[in-house]
C-alpha cells in the first residue's frame, strides 16, 4: 500500500530526487525563506527507488524560474523539477549546472576581496560540471565543496 | 596587434595570450634606452597614473612611477592607506570610483586576493594589478620573462630551477605558468611543506613539459640555466613555528655555486632576506638587480599600450 505523508499539490513546483540531506540548502539556493505566502513542504530522508534515500521540496502556488532551479544542480545534480498545474505534471525536467554562478555562495578563500565589505556579489565560473569545480572570478580560488559555501 | 590593448585591464597573466606577451616583450626592449635615461620621450605627456598602494612596496611602486615619469606622464596616489579615506573605512570600490575620475590608468597593490579584478569591475580606466595578496602579480611575471629572454634569447627548452617558497610565493605561480606556456623545463625545489600546490602543478602539466619536483638543491642546480630564488615570506605563514623551521634552509652562497653552468643566471624578485649571500652579487651569475631595473621598460611598455599611446 502506498502511503502519502504529504498530499499532492494542486499548483506549484515539486523538486524531487534531491540528494539526501540537501533539502534545506536547496531552499536557500532558490531563495525560499520564512516569509512565504503559500505552503512549502520539506521532506527529508524519504525512501527512493533510485538512490535509496532522497529529499523532496514542494512549493505551492509558485512556478520557479528555471534559471534559479538550475543552481540546485550544484548540490544535487540528479534533482528533477515538476511544474504542477491542476494536480497534473505540466512540465518535467532535470536540473543542469549553469556556466556561471552569481550570488548564492561565498568564496572559500578567507582572503578573497568578496569576503570583505565590498559591494559585489561573489561570482564563479563553472570549470567542470562533473565533478563540480568552481573558480572564483575575483581571486581564482578553485572550490569543489559547494554545499559548504552556500550563503 | 594593437586591437584590444587600449583600455585593457592587466589583472592576471592568464588574461594574456603568448602572442600578447611576446608583443609586450618586444615593445619593452625598445623602451630600454628611455628607461635608462639615454633617450627622452613624451609618449605619455598629459596622462596621469593613479598609484594606490595598500601594502608596502619599493620596487613595484617606484618602477611604475619611474616608467610613467620617463614617458612624460605624472603620478598621484598613496603608498600606505594611513592618512587616506581608506583608514576611515572606505570600501575599495568607492576609492576606485573616485580615483577613476582623477586619472587615466590605475595601478593597485592590495592585501586581498581578487582586489584588482574588483577594481577593474568598478573602474572605467584600465587597472593594472601590482599584486593582490597571495594572488597575481602579472607585471612581475612579464619582467621576469623579459629578463630571462634577454639573457637566454629563447625560452623554449631552457631549464629553470625555481627555489624557495613555492606554496605562498606570489610571483612563483604565475611565472611558472607563463614559463610553461613558452616551453621551458621547470624544476621546483622546496622543503615539502612549501612545495608548489597541486592545483598549480596540474595546470602547468597541461601546458607543457612535466615539471620536476625536488627537495634537494644540490641535485638540481648543476643542470640549471636559470635559478629563480624566492624569499620565504614570514607574513604568509599561519604558523610561526613552521616559518622558523624552514627559514634559511636553502641559501645560495659561493659554495652552492661551485658546480653550476658558467652561463647560469640567478634571479630573485627581491627583497631578499638571506636567501642569497652578498658574496654572490659580484659573480657573473647574479642578475637580480638587472631584473629589478627591467621592471621599468616592461611597465613603460604596458602603460603605453593600455593608454593607447603605443601599438
Amino acid at each position: 500500500m502506498k502511503e502519502f505523508k504529504v498530499t499532492p499539490i494542486r499548483n506549484g513546483t515539486v523538486i524531487d530526487h534531491i540528494s539526501v540531506g540537501m533539502a534545506l540548502k536547496v531552499l536557500k539556493i532558490i531563495g525560499v525563506k520564512d516569509d512565504v505566502n503559500s505552503t512549502v513542504s520539506v521532506l527529508i530522508h524519504v525512501p527512493s527507488k533510485k538512490a535509496g534515500w532522497k529529499d523532496i521540496v514542494k512549493i505551492e502556488d509558485r512556478e520557479l524560474d528555471p534559471k534559479d532551479l538550475d543552481r540546485i544542480a550544484l548540490i544535487s545534480p540528479n534533482a528533477t523539477i515538476n511544474i504542477i498545474r491542476d494536480y497534473n505534471v505540466a512540465e518535467k525536467f532535470i536540473v543542469e549546472v549553469p556556466n556561471v554562478i552569481k550570488g548564492i555562495m561565498q568564496c572559500s578563500n578567507p582572503g578573497c576581496i568578496t569576503n570583505k565589505d565590498e559591494p559585489v556579489e561573489p561570482e564563479f565560473v563553472v570549470e567542470s560540471k562533473k565533478p563540480i569545480t568552481l573558480r572564483c572570478v575575483y581571486c581564482d580560488r578553485v572550490t569543489t565543496d559547494v554545499a559548504e559555501n552556500i550563503r | 596587434m594593437s586591437a584590444g590593448w587600449k583600455g585593457m585591464d592587466i589583472v592576471s597573466i592568464r588574461d594574456f595570450s603568448r602572442e600578447q606577451i611576446e608583443h609586450v616583450l618586444k615593445l619593452a626592449d625598445k623602451m630600454v634606452p628611455v628607461a635608462k635615461g639615454e633617450e627622452r620621450s613624451v609618449l605619455l605627456e598629459g596622462h596621469v597614473l593613479g598609484s594606490l598602494f595598500y601594502e608596502p612596496s619599493t620596487r613595484t611602486r617606484l618602477s611604475f612611477e619611474c616608467a610613467m615619469t620617463r614617458l612624460g606622464g605624472r603620478t598621484l596616489g598613496f603608498d600606505e592607506p594611513k592618512g587616506s579615506s581608506v583608514a576611515k573605512g572606505e570600501t575599495l570600490a568607492d576609492t576606485i570610483r573616485m580615483v577613476d575620475s582623477y586619472c587615466d590608468v590605475i595601478v593597485l597593490r592590495h592585501p586581498q586576493e581578487g582586489a584588482a579584478r574588483l577594481a577593474a569591475h568598478f573602474a572605467n580606466k584600465p587597472v593594472i594589478n601590482a599584486g593582490d595578496g597571495a594572488g597575481q602579480h602579472p607585471t612581475q611575471t612579464i619582467l621576469d620573462l623579459f629578463t630571462i629572454r634577454k639573457e637566454k634569447k629563447n625560452l623554449e627548452g631552457i631549464n629553470v630551477v625555481v627555489l624557495g617558497d613555492l606554496k605562498y610565493g606570489r610571483t612563483v605561480h604565475s611565472l611558472a605558468e607563463a614559463l610553461a606556456m613558452f616551453g621551458a623545463q621547470l624544476t621546483f625545489v622546496a622543503p615539502p611543506s612549501l612545495q608548489i600546490p597541486k592545483e598549480h602543478l596540474k595546470q602547468i602539466e597541461t601546458m607543457g613539459h612535466k615539471p620536476k619536483i625536488s627537495s634537494s638543491l644540490e641535485d638540481s642546480i648543476k643542470e640549471a640555466d636559470v635559478l629563480y630564488v624566492t624569499r620565504i615570506q614570514k607574513e604568509r605563514f599561519p604558523d610561526p613555528a613552521e616559518y622558523q623551521k624552514v627559514a634559511g634552509t636553502f641559501r645560495i652562497d659561493l659554495n652552492a655555486l661551485k658546480d653550476v653552468k658558467r652561463d647560469m643566471i640567478i634571479m630573485h624578485p627581491l627583497p631578499r632576506v638571506g636567501e642569497i649571500a652578498p658574496e654572490v652579487d659580484a659573480t657573473e651569475h647574479a642578475r637580480y638587480f638587472e631584473q629589478a631595473f627591467n621592471g621599468v621598460p616592461v611597465r613603460m611598455a604596458l602603460l603605453g599600450l593600455v593608454l593607447g599611446a603605443s601599438k
